[in-house]
């Protein structure tokens, strides 16, 4: 396992709307746990992106911070180069349209990404907000996802990657669909603390940086994931069988 | 105002008899339904309501019921005041208190942010206050870069004379298409949405000269293009209000911290455009001793608890300056609608000063709170109800912080007479 982690928080100051700093501390925390110390890069909008992190993070925004931030990243091209290196990304909700080719703006017009991601988005007819639940592609073999979505957007998944998960309760991509993953890259809808409602995924982006990881005292994480899985898929959900969900 | 169409007599009349037996039936205090059936009958009831009066408009993303109690009171000192105290803060709560008192020559309204434009539309106040704009409950508040913009059409090319808390960039860039504005320097506490420059989207510096010893530098400018910090006319420094004259105003409020200072600030320089000097105004401020429950002290079993509420990050914040560290401490959160479905918001609000105080963890949500708090490192006691927590705790003085409905559930248990 690796010595030492690093966490870069791209735009803190354009994309951090919605509670994104909980997937920073999240990812610090259970790196700790495991004996490894995080350093966090906050890296703002005026700054180059660094590329020798190794798990970079984007989060949510309103739409003009959203095309500010892809224009910025496209000149920066830091990002572009350590996800060429094999730095972990987890792109959220409008950091995770960013990375797409293509995303609507305020006035629905197109904008262009990042290319990281083989997705197109545009802006759909309603919001889709509320709790969402979805089953995740068995090959990454995690756990029923949970957690919070708020956002206008509808996302094509192009042959260049895989859905992170089908949904179960919720809109995500829009094609019943939630997320996707490419590499060593994971988009999502799931805004804000999403690492919290899935310690799984969090372990998942770890282990790509740091190697395998032991196993750490879960128990709050557990118990609000069954509260909310409980909540939004039934009183039955809270008893699953066995294997199905950490 | 006698002069008053008689099918807006009505459904004002209608309006009021519908509030009264919401009230007399135990289901609310009637400022909502009241103003909803008033409205059905003659839309145009909150237009007519308001003309003949000089109304002033409050909103902002904290502290809008606070402000509007404060400037109420002051503006009692020149005669009868028509105000929305109870916050309900749109059309149908306006209704309701215009009609409630409907030959008083002043009113003061508390408005949801996304409805100032289509308030100010309607009832063609003369007068605006903005104190700040901060992420709220993104699940149902509007996105607030979005929200300024909108604020910029409402005021473009109306009369209105704007007040407006010129340290917040945002509310700066919002007010600042207003025919005239008066500028207050309250402060900003909370800075984490105000990085970019609402104008052109480059970074914001901080800093400058460090201005009046008042919680570091309050100045602010783009790098990029000119939009900066216009001069201020009314600042707040430290216990003080300096006026436009330069005249310096000891506040001794009774309501605590600085957000409190930073709203009277704001509420002198509106009553100011009424026409009421700070000395009549000041002795008026300091008779608000609680707003809709907001730092009441309340009395169970030998424990003092004072009820603080906060529904966002901003607000969290606010009520830790306010609360005592010494004391321990009660966080109860719900998400209801009001609250805001989402809990996302838990994740901005830096827990890390709690260190050190028991903490004790309630509310509908109390599992999303205790996750933040295991992450931020912070020991808690979970308890199932806001009753168990305050039975585990000993005798003494204790904080309470909680979100809107959990607040109003605390106040229910105690007979809402707080």
């Amino acid at each position: 396992m690796q010595s030492e982690l690093t966490i870069v928080w791209i735009y803190p100051d354009l994309l951090s709307t919605y509670g994104d700093q909980g997937n920073v501390l999240v990812l610090e925390q259970r790196a700790r746990a495991r004996g490894v110390p995080a350093r966090i890069h906050y890296v703002r909008s005026s700054d180059p992106v660094p590329q020798q992190g190794d798990i970079y993070l984007i989060g949510g925004g309103e739409d003009r911070p959203q095309i500010l931030g892809a224009e910025r990243l496209r000149k920066d091209g830091g990002l572009q180069m350590a996800v060429a290196r094999g730095a972990a990304l987890l792109a959220v909700c409008a950091g995770y349209q960013i990375m797409g080719s293509v995303f609507g703006g305020e006035e629905g017009q197109p904008v262009p990404g990042l290319e990281l991601l083989d997705i197109s988005s545009s802006r759909g007819e309603r919001r889709a907000v509320g709790e969402l639940a979805a089953e995740v592609d068995p090959a990454l073999r995690l756990p029923t996802l949970t957690g919070f979505e708020n956002h206008m957007g509808v996302t094509r998944l192009g042959p260049g990657v895989r859905a992170l998960s089908r949904t179960i309760v919720g809109t995500g991509n829009g094609d019943g669909t939630e997320g996707c993953v490419a590499g060593k890259i994971v988009g999502t809808y799931l805004h804000g603390p999403a690492l919290a409602r899935n310690p799984a995924l969090a372990d998942l982006l770890l282990s790509w940086a740091i190697g395998p990881l032991p196993p750490m005292n879960d128990d709050w994480y557990q118990r609000l994931r069954d509260e909310r899985l409980a909540a939004v898929l039934g009183e039955d959900a809270s008893n699953p069988p066995e294997g199905s969900r950490r | 105002m006698s002069q008053l169409p008689l099918r807006a007599q009505l459904a004002s009349a209608l309006g009021r008899t519908a509030a009264t037996l919401s009230r007399a039936t135990g289901r609310g205090d009637g400022s909502v339904i009241g103003g909803r059936v008033g409205l059905m009958l003659e839309p145009d009831l909150l237009r007519k309501l308001a003309s003949d009066r000089k109304l002033a408009l409050v909103s902002a993303t904290n502290g809008k019921t606070t402000t509007t109690r404060l400037i109420a009171s002051a503006l009692m000192e020149l005669g009868e005041v028509a105000t929305n105290a109870f916050g309900a803060n749109m059309p149908a709560g306006h209704v309701s208190a215009l009609s409630g008192a409907k030959h008083a020559p002043f009113a003061v309204l508390e408005v949801d942010e996304k409805y100032l434009p289509e308030v100010l539309d309607t009832t063609n106040a003369g007068i605006v206050t903005l104190m700040n704009l901060s992420r709220d409950q993104m699940d149902r508040a509007a996105e607030i870069w979005l929200l300024a913009q909108k604020w910029r059409r409402a005021f473009a090319g109306k009369p209105a004379h704007v007040i407006a808390n010129c340290d917040d960039p945002l509310v700066t860039w919002g007010a600042s298409t207003a025919a005239r504005v008066t500028w207050v320097s309250g402060g900003q506490r909370w800075r984490e949405d105000s990085w970019c420059c609402p104008e052109c989207g480059g970074p914001l510096d901080r800093g400058g000269s460090r201005e009046m010893g008042q919680q570091g530098s309050v100045h602010w400018a783009c790098r990029e293009c000119t939009f900066h910090r216009p001069e201020p006319d009314w600042i707040l420094d430290g216990e003080d209000v300096i006026d436009p004259h330069g005249r310096r105003w000891r506040l001794d409020l009774q309501l605590p911290g600085e957000a409190n200072r930073s709203n009277a600030a704001i509420a002198l320089a509106t009553v100011d455009a009424f026409g009421l000097d700070p000395a009549r105004a000041i002795p008026r401020l300091r008779t608000v001793a609680s707003v809709a429950g907001r730092y009441t002290t309340v009395e169970r079993d030998g424990r003092a608890m004072r009820l603080l509420l906060a529904k966002n990050p901003a607000g969290w914040l606010e009520a830790f300056e306010v609360s005592d560290p010494r004391l321990p401490i009660i966080l109860s959160i719900n998400a209801q609608g009001p609250d805001g479905r989402d809990t996302s918001w838990l994740w901005d609000v830096d827990y890390r000063i709690l260190r050190g105080r028991p903490v004790f963890v309630t509310g509908e949500r109390r599992l999303d709170l205790a996750l933040r708090l295991d992450v931020a490192g912070i020991p808690f006691q979970l308890c199932d109800s806001f009753d168990q927590a305050v039975a585990t705790l000993p005798l003494g003085r204790i904080d309470v912080i909680a979100n809107y409905t959990a607040f109003q559930q605390i106040r229910t248990e105690f007979g809402r007479a707080v």
